[in-house]
């Protein structure tokens, strides 16, 4: 591509950047005080908010609100894991009772109202874990343990007196609980193709579903999860197989939210809590807040320094560091990552390496200029002598990215988040500043040396 | 100018700097934070001024608790760590304290981990990095056609993070300082910073080799050191300029943090024309003569 054309291309890039990273909402406030020049004063006083990001391709959904998303070490919160004890179990049913706990505990913290919490399962050798982070709550007791406790599914019939008008508080317990549930699995209607939602009762639990069955023709029998309702079908007729299949209204998805619902009565498994970390969010932030001012400070220095020793060439790639640091937040926020500490410093070792390789190419630069070379031709040999050392070393940090963080979640190798949010954010760092590094501030170069000879 | 003549003199250096940190990791030890070993760290932000004894005294006296150690983090908190507890029992410490010396307690900080989660994460850091280290050494041997530049900056990685672990175990045993999660990562950036700059240096050799076939590698070592100095001196320096900011002003929870990549970086720094360059010569020699 020319030269020109690259350069536009990186400006519009960066202003999208811009975009992307300035906060949701904002005031501009601008107050020009023009009457002493004659003219009327302007005074701009208005919130800014940017739309948050909804793409929207046939089915698939894209939705950004554009927030810089922060770990419990920087937000505070509370880190908590469970172990789950599966010794009750079938082998072949315990990835989806985890599947049901996890959805269980999501359903649970939900109800606290908790914005985004983290919950994540993992198997190591035979221990079944889940993970939860609940960011900017540390007070949580009560919360820890509701969501330590096991699920409690029983199915509920109307009550005799029971108006039309009954609602859910009407409804009371049959005996028929999780435990006569051996499990639930999505099936399809075989005349119309559509998901449904499979009930397989236990021998006991298939009589008393005869019973409740044989008794609620034409009405409806509700499931409850920990004391809410889940579904509540109405009996066609008496089930006498131990199988009964929920039909409704729902697409896969739904279908398949259910069935894991269900499963988490179907598949009780008792969870134990084996570690907990409160970060108190005024320590969290304290310390952010210094680590942040700490930062630019250093930030400044290494422009002061690349502009000192390298005049015009270190300006311009100071120019070209500030695209780099634009574009890298407004990738932390579109894919999104989630910063911790580690992840701050694996993009601190990213700006070290991206200035490196600005300083690898200018002191290559003016070793041809030495060789009395002109300087556009120094320029582009510059470049092309430093691209094999840069491409060699930061291919080397990309493989230990890659093993770091572990994209196949191969159980030998890590799946912390720790070291995969440092593995991430250098990962993305290294990517991008080869891009900023050689494209950038080539392109920067290039067309104000074009400027400069006409 | 000829940098490699000296090579005994930086090994020498290497030496004096390794060798007491081998000793006190084999005698002492790394101290390991409640991370490793499992255990409760507790935190409060407590109203007024206690003295550091009483509250001691108080922690100490409910059962089932063993407090390891105490130590005021600033003017009015102070941070406890104790053998693992539930949340009840840490509401106890606070509420024994509140009572006692009718004051407000603010908890900080909470945080109860169990020991084999530590050990695990690290026995798989470590299994990673020497995944890494592999991976690396074919990615080098490969792009420079030669295993020696492989192994040799696989040996330098291996330096700076002993220089790393070195240093940290006499700072734990001197100062008291703890190696938590964080220390891996510095450990993990440390290896890849080294390689990086490593890398580098070997690419002038590389480039030398295809200008000047015939000549020594020594001489090109020579050449390639001078050539990448100036270069490595100012990278360096400009790490070093943000990690300093990073330990003198930012925040109490990153600031060994920044300590252990700084000492990488210093490290890191001087193992490429140091120890990665003049380790490749000499295995050139010690195969040539044969």
């Amino acid at each position: 591509m020319k030269p020109r054309r690259l350069f536009w291309l990186i400006i519009v890039l960066t202003l999208l950047a811009i975009f992307v990273d300035l906060p949701n909402s904002f005031r501009l406030k601008i107050s020009l005080p023009g009457s002493k020049i004659g003219l009327k004063d302007i005074k701009i006083d208005q919130e800014i908010s940017r739309p948050k990001l909804d793409l929207k391709i046939s089915k698939f959904r894209f939705y950004r609100d554009l927030e810089i998303k922060k770990g419990i070490d920087l937000a505070g919160g509370t880190h908590l894991l469970f172990v789950a004890d599966m010794s009750k179990i079938k082998e072949e049913d315990r990835s989806s009772a985890l599947e049901a706990v996890k959805n269980n505990i999501e359903r649970r913290i939900n109800l606290f109202g908790v914005s985004e919490p983290l919950i994540q399962t993992s198997k190591f050798k035979d221990e079944y874990r889940l993970i939860v982070e609940l960011p900017g709550i540390t007070n949580i007791n009560q919360a820890i343990e509701l969501i330590g406790q096991t699920a409690q599914l029983d199915f509920r019939e109307l009550s005799q007196e029971a108006t039309a008008a009954a609602s859910f508080a009407d409804f009371k317990s049959t005996g028929l609980t999780g435990k006569d549930l051996t499990r639930s699995r999505v099936e399809f209607d075989s005349n119309t193709g559509r998901p449904v939602v499979g009930l397989e009762f236990s021998d006991e639990g298939g009589k008393k579903f005869a019973e409740i069955t044989k008794r609620n023709v034409e009405k409806p029998v509700a499931i409850f999860l920990d004391e809410l309702p889940l579904t509540m079908p109405v009996v066609k007729e008496e089930i006498t197989a131990g199988r009964a299949v929920i039909s409704g209204d729902f697409n896969l998805d739904e279908a398949k939210k259910l069935s894991i619902q269900l499963n988490a009565g179907a598949l009780p498994v008792p969870i134990k809590i084996v570690e907990q970390r409160n970060v108190g969010a005024s320590l969290g932030e304290e310390s952010v807040h210094k680590s942040v001012r700490a930062g630019m400070i250093g930030l400044l220095m290494v422009a002061f320094f690349m502009i000192a020793y390298y005049g015009y060439l270190g300006f311009l790639a100071v120019c070209g560091l500030v695209i780099y640091g634009l574009l890298t937040l407004a990738l932390y926020k579109l894919i999104p990552v989630t910063l911790t500490l580690p992840g701050i410093a694996g993009f601190l070792l990213s700006i070290g390496m991206a200035v490196d390789s600005n300083i690898l190419i200018f002191e290559r630069m003016k070793e041809e200029i030495w060789a009395g070379k002109p300087k556009l031709l120094a320029m582009e040999l510059g470049f092309g002598r430093a691209w094999d050392s840069i491409r060699d070393a930061n291919v080397c940090t990309l493989i230990t990215c890659f093993v770091l963080f572990n994209p196949f979640n191969w159980s030998f190798l890590n799946t912390s988040g720790m070291v995969r949010g440092f593995a991430l954010t250098l990962g993305l760092g290294v990517g991008l500043s080869l891009f900023t590094g050689i494209v950038v501030t080539r392109t920067i170069l290039r067309v104000l040396s074009i400027k400069e000879k006409k | 100018m000829s940098w490699i003549r000296f090579k005994w003199l930086y090994f020498l250096i290497s030496a004096l700097i390794i060798v007491p940190g081998i000793y006190s990791l084999i005698r002492w030890g790394l101290r390991p934070s409640i991370d490793f070993t499992g255990g409760t760290l507790l935190e409060y932000k407590i109203s007024q001024q206690v003295e550091k004894e009483k509250l001691e005294e108080i922690v100490k006296k409910i059962p089932e608790i063993e407090l390891y150690s105490l130590q005021q983090t600033s003017q009015n908190t102070h941070l406890f760590r104790l053998t693992p507890l539930d949340k009840t029992k840490a509401e106890e410490i606070k509420n024994k304290i509140e009572k006692e010396f009718n004051i407000n307690v603010e908890e900080a900080r909470f945080e109860t981990i169990g020991p084999v989660l530590g050990k695990e994460l690290l026995r798989k850091t470590v299994v990673g990095i020497f995944l890494a280290a592999g991976f690396i050494l074919l990615y080098v041997a490969w792009r420079f056609k030669d295993k020696k530049f492989g192994v040799c900056a696989i040996l330098a990685m291996f330096h700076d993070s002993l220089v790393l672990l070195g240093t940290f175990s006499l700072l734990g045993h001197f100062f008291g300082v703890e190696v938590d999660t964080l220390f891996v990562t510095a450990v993990l950036t440390i290896l890849s910073f080294s390689v990086h700059d490593t890398v580098v240096v070997y690419d002038r050799i590389r480039e030398s080799q295809k200008h000047f076939p015939s000549a020594s590698l020594e001489s090109l070592a020579n050449k390639a050191i001078t050539e990448t100095m100036v270069r490595s001196l100012n990278n360096s320096l400009t790490i070093i300029f943000m990690l300093s900011a990073l330990v003198l002003l930012g925040g109490e929870t990153i600031r060994w943090f920044a300590v252990a990549l700084l000492v990488g970086t210093i490290s890191g720094t001087y193992s490429s024309p140091f120890t990665a360059v003049p380790l490749l010569v000499v295995w050139d020699k010690i195969e040539k003569r044969k």
